[in-house]
């Protein structure tokens, strides 16, 4: 039985309904992200589990143990808010050890407890001062230095690195992550940047309008995503979504007509499609590269020529844009790739990437 | 004016400058000559007032009058001066100050932070209240203060000034409490705290500013306040205001201006003493209500 069960969780605010019937299990010591665009859904369901928006129906189960009518500070949980949400007239001491204080602890052992987790957070420096004296990452410590205190059963996240500079970001992502593997705590982390997602979870919700669009891990969420929607919202620069139209063996990319280049989908991705069905082939930038740094253990591929358009250098690699039959897209190619934009550059195709969609269900196919 | 302003040479520039602290030195002189002709009178003796130079400065300065006007003067018929309506008047101010303040407090905690159906119709209510004026609950409150056997007491005074003060201090407390960020109301519930132990150890420790505010403003009202004073107290049980109107306005014997003077600093001061000690207070308090909305 799982840990945590959320289990048909619906919540209406006047006529909108916000969480449209929301199912999601998590096992103990796993790292559950829920992940969506802003207006999701996301932070309301993360509000739900913590108690403190209830929901119009449902049930929150953890441990076994049905939570939804509970207040929030009998369900044994513990949330890090987006602000942080420091007490400002409390030192930081004052502000890890208030829940304990709350439960009746006694002062020499939270003040114990204080001094594990301040040494686990390698805070215990910034104890005597108050959060006005804090920097953001600093701030982002003892916040979950709170949270830590009390070994809550569920952690939960709301966006704790979106008020942090890009750098202390990465670094405060490291630290939750490590945390994860040390303590093994249960986590729920709401966040909108899929990097984040990626990054972090175990498992990974993807909601979109207050419905569940794809539960998985993230390698699952990434390479097979479950409709173009989730394709389109995971991975940075995103997904490349082609026109194509289904012919005997295969699909026809690029080209209405018989003109342009026509490339072959292994079979095993086309065998439910009916000749002449439209479709869109989803392939990531990293799917298509220069004639160099192809896959050469892909099964099927195929080399293009296009024009270029955009050649975008990072550092580590070079995106190149390519236009071919009023069609773009991206691919990876070396750091070391020199090209222009106008010249005619040869993209390297790994078909085995290809993921097939439905264009008029959105829902994935192949 | 505002297309060109480049235009304006600097000679009319400071001519403007010249005009505008000419107009603030003037118009503070106004300001402060009342209070300069009281002082001054009250440290002169009656012949020299009947002298008729009402701004010149004393030529025998003398704490006589202020002595009197403490201790001695007349007020209707007993002549004890005024400094057991002074008391009465603290003992009036400082716990319709403190509850009402209290109260604005919780009734603004409750308004933002734990909204319940109809809150705004709460909140237009207790606003429409402070737009009542005094002379319409004249006859309903002395009615009900005599129900309650509070009548010509300093507790129904008391109650009354708490009643015609919470209009305001809810609104001072729920506007600041409105920019208050909710989520530390949600950490704290998590955390464990109730509903009073988030208002007295979150909120209210974070409330300076606004409970200075507050304080100088229900102070300064309800120790100037003189129609609920003359309307619900008499004789002994009267607050400063009321009894410095008595003293001023006897009619029998001499008109001891200095006294009458001496009466009236008095009676301003624990006005003054709040806003020296509080006022840098009470313009932050204000302008941070402002910034955060």
């Amino acid at each position: 039985m799982s840990f945590l069960q959320i289990k048909n969780i619906r919540k209406k605010i006047g006529s909108v309904e916000i969480l449209k019937g929301i199912d999601i299990e998590l096992e103990k010591g796993g790292f559950l992200v829920l992940v969506g665009p802003s207006g999701c859904g996301k932070s309301t369901l993360l509000n739900a589990i913590a108690g403190l928006l209830p929901p119009s129906s449902g049930d929150i189960v953890i441990d076994g143990q049905v939570v939804t009518d509970l207040h929030p500070s009998k369900r044994d949980i513990a949330m890090v808010f987006q602000s942080y949400a420091l007490y400002p007239n409390m030192t930081v001491e004052e502000n890890i050890a208030f829940a304990l204080e709350m439960r009746g602890v006694d002062k020499a052992e939270r003040a114990k407890a204080v001094a594990q987790v301040a040494k686990t957070l390698q805070i215990e420096h910034l104890l005597t001062r108050r959060p006005s004296q804090l920097s953001g990452g600093q701030r982002q410590r003892v916040a979950m230095g709170r949270a830590l205190v009390r070994k809550p059963r569920v952690f939960l996240f709301d966006e704790p690195l979106s008020n942090l500079d890009a750098k202390l970001r990465v670094e405060v992502r490291a630290e939750i992550k490590a945390l994860h593997q040390n303590t093994h705590a249960t986590i729920v982390y709401v966040t909108h940047d899929q990097i984040e997602a990626m990054t972090l979870a175990t498992k990974i919700v993807v909601l979109k309008e207050g419905i569940v669009q794809q539960v998985g891990t993230p390698a699952e969420i990434y390479n097979r995503p479950a409709n173009l929607f989730v394709a389109d919202f995971m991975g940075s620069p995103a997904m490349n979504m082609l026109k194509g139209r289904a012919v005997a063996g295969g699909i026809q990319l690029f080209g209405a007509g018989g003109q342009g280049v026509t490339v072959r989908v292994p079979p095993s991705v086309t065998t439910t499609l009916s000749e002449g069905k439209e479709v869109i082939v989803g392939l990531r930038p990293e799917a298509i590269s220069d004639e160099g740094s192809a896959d050469a253990a892909a099964a099927a591929s195929a080399r293009i020529d296009a024009e270029v358009t955009i050649v975008e250098p990072t550092g580590s690699d070079t995106f190149v844009t390519g236009k071919l039959d009023g069609t773009t897209f991206t691919g990876r190619a070396r750091a070391e790739t020199v090209v222009e934009p106008g010249q005619t550059f040869r993209f390297v195709f790994n078909l085995d990437k290809a993921v097939v969609f439905d264009p008029e269900s959105g829902q994935r196919i192949g | 004016m505002s297309a060109a302003p480049e235009t304006i040479s600097a000679g009319s520039a400071r001519f403007t400058r010249y005009f505008i602290y000419g107009a603030l030195i003037i118009l503070a002189v106004v300001y402060l000559l009342p209070l300069y002709v009281m002082l001054s009178t009250s440290f002169k003796s009656l012949d020299e007032i009947r002298g008729g130079d009402m701004l010149a400065l004393p030529t025998d300065p003398s704490i006589a009058a202020w002595v009197k006007a403490w201790g001695e003067a007349c007020i209707g018929v007993s002549c004890v001066g005024i400094k057991g309506y002074f008391w009465n008047s603290i003992k009036m101010v400082v716990p319709a100050v403190i509850i009402s303040t209290l109260l604005g407090a919780l009734n603004g905690y409750v308004l933002t932070k734990w909204r319940f159906p109809g809150h705004k119709i709460v909140f237009g209510m207790m606003l429409f209240a402070c737009f009542i004026p005094f002379q319409a609950v004249l006859i309903p409150m002395a009615r009900l203060l005599g129900l309650m056997g509070l009548s010509n007491s300093t507790t129904g005074l008391v109650m009354v000034h708490v009643i015609y003060g919470l209009g305001f201090t809810t609104l001072f407390f729920r506007n600041y409490y409105e920019a208050f960020p909710d989520e530390l109301v949600k950490a704290a519930m998590i955390d464990g705290a109730g509903f009073f132990r988030i208002f007295w150890r979150i909120l209210l420790p974070s409330s300076g500013p606004i409970i200075v505010v507050t304080v100088i403003y229900q102070f300064t009202n309800i120790w100037n306040d003189f129609l609920f004073g003359v309307s619900f107290s008499s004789g002994e049980a009267s607050p400063m205001t009321v009894a410095l109107n008595n003293l001023v306005s006897s009619s029998t014997g001499v008109k001891e201006y200095n006294v009458d003077m001496a009466a009236a600093v008095f009676a301003a001061l624990p006005t003054l003493f709040v806003y020296v000690v509080a006022g840098r207070y009470f313009v932050r308090g204000l302008m941070a209500g402002a910034v955060k909305g």
